[in-house]
């Protein structure tokens, strides 16, 4: 055993950018949640971002477009959810369901002709300066920009959903639809609002996977992020400082497990491959003590006749 | 007879005589672990089942389904592909052995081929390469180009094949560097470009400058040349990624096998085999040696190839002791194949322990 070869420094960076992707799913599903719908069709949305930035980035050669063809791929999906739980009523569980199922498959098929090819590649900003600071330099400034991007959406979420009128609106509709909708708000329309940004997250998540993280393209390579984006959002119990957390504890575990297996740690590896869904229940447990509710209207179907 | 019955006659009668004509074909099913275009492991496989088709062109129909899940999922898929009529079902993984010795017993007619396995029965053969064979000359370009000293191995579960490998590549490493030391990572999976990525990521962290991978998926490739350190192919050329990272490649080359077999069953001279070749007939390949390693470590990997293909040397000859310090082989006594089939120890000098 050897853990002076693990450097903590590029441990904490390589956790933030394995966190990144279901850092950016998480948050938008969030505000889908806080705004009363449960998409569970993250995973597809995700992976449906992958192939569409992919692709986008690598016939434009910029993965700055390709990140915008993500977030558009992601929302356009999303979209299809919006359609039918709100236009169409449809269950919301099952629509979900079925989005992932969708997504899936769509983006197998848009894949064809994409396997084996290198993205162009996503330049880390290197802040003058601040990223030769010790230890914090290589920590915090010296990522790609998608990094500082679901970084800054963190904060922006926490600010607008709390100390902004929109934000009120968008929880008054997440907690009470009938009373919202008595006050005049347009539920369906800002439903529909908060599904495609939570889509557009998605489709974020998923392209940076497939553009940076990876990065190259393979079909289901998102392998259950988004499942793990939902359980986070339950986990963080619908605030975006936790959302953080918990990506960053989730994320962190799983690279501190490969190299504690690199370090030649003689802890059985089965144990330390599970570690990180262990430690998120336990999180769970000791979490569920706050008494912060889910959003009171989540995943019910809303009518302008109720 | 009215109408519709002449109708329903002449559909069920056109039906058969489809199936007739179907019956003239050869159909040989392929069972992937992974994607077609892993680039990697199934690729190559696919290849293989590609230059069947191309080699008998209108007497063999291919029928492929990939990613299929090793347990209870695999089963089904091969039982799918017996019912459909396959003659010879090609079982890819190691993790598909009992899927296929159980489908086996319920389709006698049906032959069936599992890769890298032990367990035979009287329509099931079984087929690997000997991979060590390529590891070993790997190991030896990875001892001379390590500057500093730590060779990173990405692993996917630990059965015999994969410790066979990590135990070849080590010996020749250490043998032209005596201050070599591997870093082992277990990921439990052959194909997760993710995870493959956060383990190659996390091996350079900690200091290696040289990535071998017994993973799928070429993300570990894209890890290294962000690092800049050097890297193998694995199971396919990974030629996109040369000169560097990747410096040379195994490549497992399974099309004259395949077409071997599939001739045995149209002629019905096909028998339960058991087949286990190497760099000689050309079922192990090295990848061309990128100019990014030096001539002369060059020469002498090639000088390597030609010993082993010629049977003048082999990858375990002994003096060789197993990590407890225990002897294993003696000078100049080279291991047996049962040994080697069944190794679940590593060689003396390599740290960690083998997850049990």
């Amino acid at each position: 055993m050897d853990l002076s070869s693990i450097n903590p420094t590029l441990l904490l960076a390589s956790l933030i950018v394995a966190s990144t992707p279901i850092l950016l799913a998480a948050l938008g599903e969030l505000v889908v949640e806080r705004a009363g719908v449960l998409n569970l069709g993250v995973e597809g949305m995700m992976i449906t971002g992958a192939i569409c930035g992919f692709a986008i980035a690598v016939n434009t050669g910029s993965p700055f477009v390709g990140f915008i063809a993500a977030a558009l791929g992601g929302a356009a999906l999303a979209f299809l959810f919006a359609i039918l739980t709100q236009f169409a009523l449809a269950n919301q569980v099952a629509s979900g369901l079925a989005l992932t199922l969708f997504g899936l498959g769509l983006s197998a098929l848009l894949g064809q002709g994409y396997q084996g090819l290198k993205p162009p590649p996503t330049s880390d900003i290197d802040i003058p300066i601040l990223s030769d600071l010790p230890i914090l330099g290589p920590v915090l400034f010296s990522h790609d920009p998608m990094v500082y991007l679901a970084l800054s959406l963190v904060a922006a979420v926490w600010f607008v959903l709390n100390r902004t009128r929109a934000g009120l609106i968008l929880r008054a509709v997440g907690e009470n639809h009938g009373a919202a909708h008595a006050l005049g708000y347009k539920v369906i329309r800002i439903r529909i609002l908060a599904i495609l940004f939570g889509g557009a997250c998605a489709g974020l998540g998923g392209a940076y996977l497939s553009l940076v993280r990876v990065p190259q393209w393979t079909e289901g390579m998102t392998a259950g992020s988004g499942w793990i984006a939902l359980a986070l959002v339950v986990f963080a119990s619908w605030k975006a400082g936790r959302v953080l957390l918990g990506a960053w504890l989730f994320g962190g575990i799983s690279v501190l497990q490969l190299n504690l297996q690199a370090a030649g740690v003689a802890i059985p590896v089965e144990y330390l491959s599970m570690s990180p869904y262990l430690i998120t229940i336990l999180v769970l447990v000791i979490m569920s003590a706050d008494k912060s509710r889910a959003p009171g209207s989540l995943g019910r179907t809303f009518h302008a006749s109720d | 007879m009215s109408l519709t019955r002449i109708l329903a006659s002449a559909v069920v009668a056109l039906g058969m005589a489809g199936a007739a004509v179907a019956e003239d074909k050869t159909k040989v099913g392929f069972i992937y672990v992974g994607p077609i275009g892993d680039g990697g492991w199934t690729y190559e496989h696919d290849q293989g089942r590609l230059a069947v088709e191309e080699h008998f062109g209108d007497k063999v129909e291919t029928v492929f389904q990939e990613s299929v899940p090793e347990g209870a999922d695999a089963e089904r898929a091969i039982t799918q592909m017996a019912l459909q009529g396959a003659d010879l079902i090609f079982t890819t993984s190691f993790g598909y052995m009992d899927s296929t010795i159980n489908v086996a017993s319920k389709f006698p007619d049906v032959k069936f081929e599992h890769a890298t396995g032990f367990k035979t029965a009287d329509n099931v053969s079984v087929y690997s390469a000997r991979f060590y064979e390529g590891r070993a000359i790997q190991g030896h370009i990875a001892g001379k180009m390590t500057k500093s000293n730590v060779i990173g191995y990405i692993a996917s579960f630990p059965i015999p094949e994969v410790i066979r490998g990590i135990n070849a590549a080590y010996i020749h490493a250490k043998a032209v560097n005596p201050d070599v030391e591997f870093k082992v990572i277990w990921v439990y999976t052959w194909f997760d470009p993710p995870k493959e990525a956060d383990a190659a990521t996390a091996l350079i962290d900690q200091g290696a400058d040289v990535i071998l991978q017994h993973t799928d998926s070429t993300a570990p490739q894209a890890a290294a040349e962000k690092a800049g350190v050097i890297s193998f192919g694995q199971a396919s050329d990974m030629s996109e990624y040369a000169p560097l990272p990747r410096v040379s490649s195994i490549i497992d080359n399974w099309a004259p096998y395949y077409v071997a077999r599939t001739q045995a069953v149209i002629d019905g001279s096909w028998e339960s085999t058991e087949t286990w070749d190497g760099i000689a007939p050309g079922m192990v390949e090295i990848g061309a040696i990128s100019e990014a390693v030096p001539a002369e470590i060059k020469a002498e990997a090639l000088a390597m190839k030609d010993l082993i293909a010629s049977g003048q040397y082999h990858p375990f000859t002994g003096p060789l002791n197993k990590q407890d310090g225990t002897p294993w082989l003696a000078e100049g006594e080279v291991a047996d194949d049962g040994t080697l089939l069944g190794m679940d120890f590593y060689v003396e000098g390599l740290t960690a322990e083998i997850p049990q």
